[in-house]
C-alpha cells in the first residue's frame, strides 16, 4: 500500500494519533507563538497609521485574522462531521468536537474587537447589518453545537448529532462571507483577495498575512491539544490509556 | 513613547482587543491542559476503586 | 385506501395525531394565550401611545408567535417517545420523512393555524395599521411553517432529553432568524409604503426548500439520534 495512504489510515487510530499529535503539538505552538510576535510587531511598530482611521485600525490585526479563523474553524468542523457521519470515522468525529470551541473563542474576539472598532470609526459599539448579524448567528451556532454535544451521554452520538447541526447551519457561512456584497452594509467591503491585487499597502498587509498564518497554525495547535484530551476520556477504558497513568496506578490482575 | 501607548488617541480601543486576543487564545491554550489533568485524575480514581475491589 | 399502504399510513398518523390533540385540546390553547400575553405585555411596558405601538407592531406578533409555537414544538416527540411508537415509526416500511412530514402538519395546523386566527387580535391589541393585516397574514403563513419545519429537524436531534427547553431554543434561533427578518421586514415595508413582494418571495423560496429537505433532515437526525 502506499505509504502516504498507509500513515493516513494509522492516524485514525487513536494511540497513533494521541502519540504523533503529542510529537507535533510543541512544535506548532512554538511556530505559532514566533509568527505572531512577528505580525504583532510589524502591526504595532512598523505599518504606518491609516490616514483617515488613525492608530485605531491596528485592531484589524487582531480583528481580520480571528474573523477568518472563525470562518474556517467552522467549515474545518462541517467537513470533519461530513466525514464522521457518513463513515463513522471516530478521530473526525473527535476533531469536529475538538474545533467548535476554538472556532467559537476566534468568532467570540472578531465581535468584541470589531465593536471596539466600530466606536472609533462608525461612532456605535455595534449596528444590525448583514455582516454583524450573520457573524452573531455564526457564534450562536457554535453555541448551540457546543450544547447539543455536552447535552447527550453517550459521546460519540452526542458528535453525530452536533455534527449534524454543524452541517445545517453551513448554510451562514457564504452569508457571512458575501454579506458585504449581497447588502449595503455598514461593514466595509473585503479589501484583500486571494487572486489578484489587493486593496492595501503591502507595508499594512504582510502583518495581516503573518498573523493570518499564525492564527491558522494556532488553530491545528489547539484542535490537536483538545483531541488528544478527547480521545483519552472517550478510549479510557483501553490499555493504552491505562498504561499513561503513573506507574504507581496501574493495576495488576 | 508616550504617543505609542497612547495609540494616539485611541489607546482605549486598541489596547483592549489586543489584550482580549491575548486573554481569550491563552485561556483555550490552557483548557486542553486542565481538562487532561482532570481526566487523568478521574481515570486513576476508577483504577483504583477497581483494584480494591478485586483485592479480596 | 388500501390497507398497509403508505398513504393510508399517512392518513392514519394524521388522523392519531389530530385526534390525540384534541383530546387535550386544553393543552393545545396554551401557545395561544401565551402570544396574547405577550403582545399584551408590550402596551404595559411602551406606553399607550398609539404611534408607538403601531411601529413594532408586526415584529413583535412575529417574535410572539415564533415564541409560542417553540413551546409547543418541544412536545413533537415527546408522547410518541414515551410510549415507543417513534421507534415504530422508524421502523416502519414507509418512508419516515413523509411519516415526520405528517407529524409536522399537525404540528402547524394546531398551533399556528390557530395563532394565524387569532393574529388581527392581536394586531388590534398593538395598533397595527389595517393596511399591513393582509401582509401580515400571508407572511405568518409563510413563516410559521418554516418555523414547524426547521424547528422539527432541531427537536429530532434533542429527542429524549429531559432538560432540552433551553438547547432547542439555542437550536432554532439561528436557523430561524432569516425567516424572521424577511417576515417581519415585509410587514415594514409594506406599513411604510414601500414595496414588499420580495421578502415575502424570499419566504416562499425558504418555504419550499424547506418542506423538500427538512422532513428527511428530520429523519436523519431521528435516526442519529435514536441509535
Amino acid at each position: 500500500m502506499n505509504p502516504l495512504v498507509l500513515w493516513f489510515h494509522k492516524l485514525g487510530s487513536p494511540p497513533y494519533f494521541y502519540r504523533f499529535a503529542g510529537k507535533w503539538l510543541p512544535w506548532l505552538y512554538a511556530l505559532a507563538l514566533i509568527c505572531g510576535a512577528v505580525g504583532l510587531y510589524g502591526a504595532l511598530f512598523t505599518a504606518p497609521a491609516d490616514y483617515q482611521q488613525g492608530d485605531s485600525f491596528r485592531i484589524m490585526y487582531v480583528h481580520v485574522p480571528c474573523a477568518w479563523m472563525g470562518l474556517f474553524a467552522y467549515l474545518f468542523m462541517a467537513a470533519n462531521g461530513f466525514v464522521g457521519l457518513v463513515w463513522r470515522i471516530k478521530l473526525s468525529e473527535t476533531l469536529a468536537m475538538a474545533s467548535a470551541p476554538v472556532g467559537a473563542a476566534f468568532t467570540f474576539i472578531t465581535l468584541v474587537t470589531g465593536s471596539l472598532w466600530g466606536k472609533p470609526t462608525w461612532g456605535t459599539w455595534w449596528t444590525w447589518d448583514a455582516r454583524l448579524t450573520s457573524e452573531l448567528v455564526l457564534l450562536f451556532l457554535y453555541f448551540g453545537v457546543i450544547g447539543l454535544y455536552h447535552a447527550i451521554e453517550d459521546r460519540r452520538q452526542a458528535a453525530r448529532a452536533a455534527a449534524f447541526l454543524a452541517l445545517i447551519g453551513i448554510v451562514n457561512l457564504p452569508i457571512v462571507h458575501y454579506s458585504v456584497i449581497w447588502w449595503n452594509t455598514l461593514h466595509q467591503a473585503q479589501t484583500v483577495s486571494l487572486v489578484g491585487p489587493s486593496k492595501i499597502a503591502p507595508s499594512m498587509l504582510w502583518p495581516l498575512l503573518t498573523l493570518a498564518f499564525a492564527t491558522h497554525v494556532y488553530f491545528f495547535a489547539s484542535v490537536l491539544a483538545r483531541s488528544r484530551v478527547a480521545l483519552l476520556e472517550l478510549e479510557s477504558g483501553k490499555d493504552w490509556v491505562r498504561a499513561l497513568l503513573p506507574a504507581t496506578e496501574t493495576p495488576h490482575d | 513613547m508616550t504617543d505609542f501607548f497612547a495609540m494616539h488617541g485611541y489607546a482605549a480601543y486598541v489596547w483592549p482587543s489586543y489584550a482580549l486576543f491575548a486573554v481569550v487564545l491563552l485561556a483555550d491554550a490552557l483548557a486542553p491542559v486542565f481538562a487532561r489533568r482532570h481526566v487523568m485524575r478521574d481515570l486513576a480514581r476508577r483504577v483504583r476503586r477497581a483494584a480494591s475491589r478485586k483485592t479480596p | 385506501m388500501k390497507p398497509g399502504s403508505t398513504s393510508a399510513a399517512s392518513f392514519a398518523l394524521l388522523r392519531r395525531d389530530l385526534l390525540l390533540v384534541w383530546r387535550r385540546r386544553g393543552d393545545a390553547l396554551n401557545p395561544l394565550l401565551f402570544a396574547i400575553i405577550v403582545v399584551a405585555l408590550f402596551p404595559f411596558a411602551l406606553g399607550p401611545e398609539a404611534a408607538v405601538l403601531s411601529r413594532i407592531a408586526a415584529g413583535t406578533i412575529f417574535v410572539a408567535v415564533l415564541l409560542a409555537m417553540l413551546l409547543s414544538l418541544d412536545a413533537l416527540f415527546r408522547s410518541d417517545l414515551e410510549d415507543g411508537s417513534l421507534e415504530q415509526l422508524v421502523v416502519s416500511p414507509h418512508p419516515l420523512a413523509l411519516l415526520l412530514g405528517c407529524k409536522i402538519l399537525v404540528h402547524w395546523m394546531t398551533t399556528a393555524l390557530p395563532l394565524i386566527v387569532i393574529a388581527p387580535l392581536l394586531a388590534q391589541l398593538l395598533q397595527l395599521p389595517d393596511k399591513t393585516l393582509p401582509v401580515l397574514l400571508t407572511a405568518l403563513a409563510l413563516a410559521t411553517p418554516l418555523l414547524s419545519l426547521i424547528g422539527a429537524v432541531c427537536v429530532a436531534l434533542t429527542v429524549g432529553m429531559r432538560r432540552s427547553g433551553m438547547l432547542l431554543t439555542l437550536l432554532v434561533l439561528p436557523l430561524i432568524v432569516p425567516a424572521l427578518i424577511f417576515g417581519a421586514g415585509a410587514c415594514n415595508a409594506a406599513q411604510n409604503g414601500f414595496a414588499y413582494s420580495a421578502p415575502l418571495l424570499w419566504l416562499a423560496a425558504w418555504l419550499v426548500l424547506a418542506l423538500i429537505l427538512a422532513p428527511l433532515a428530520a429523519a436523519a437526525a431521528l435516526k442519529i439520534s435514536l441509535t
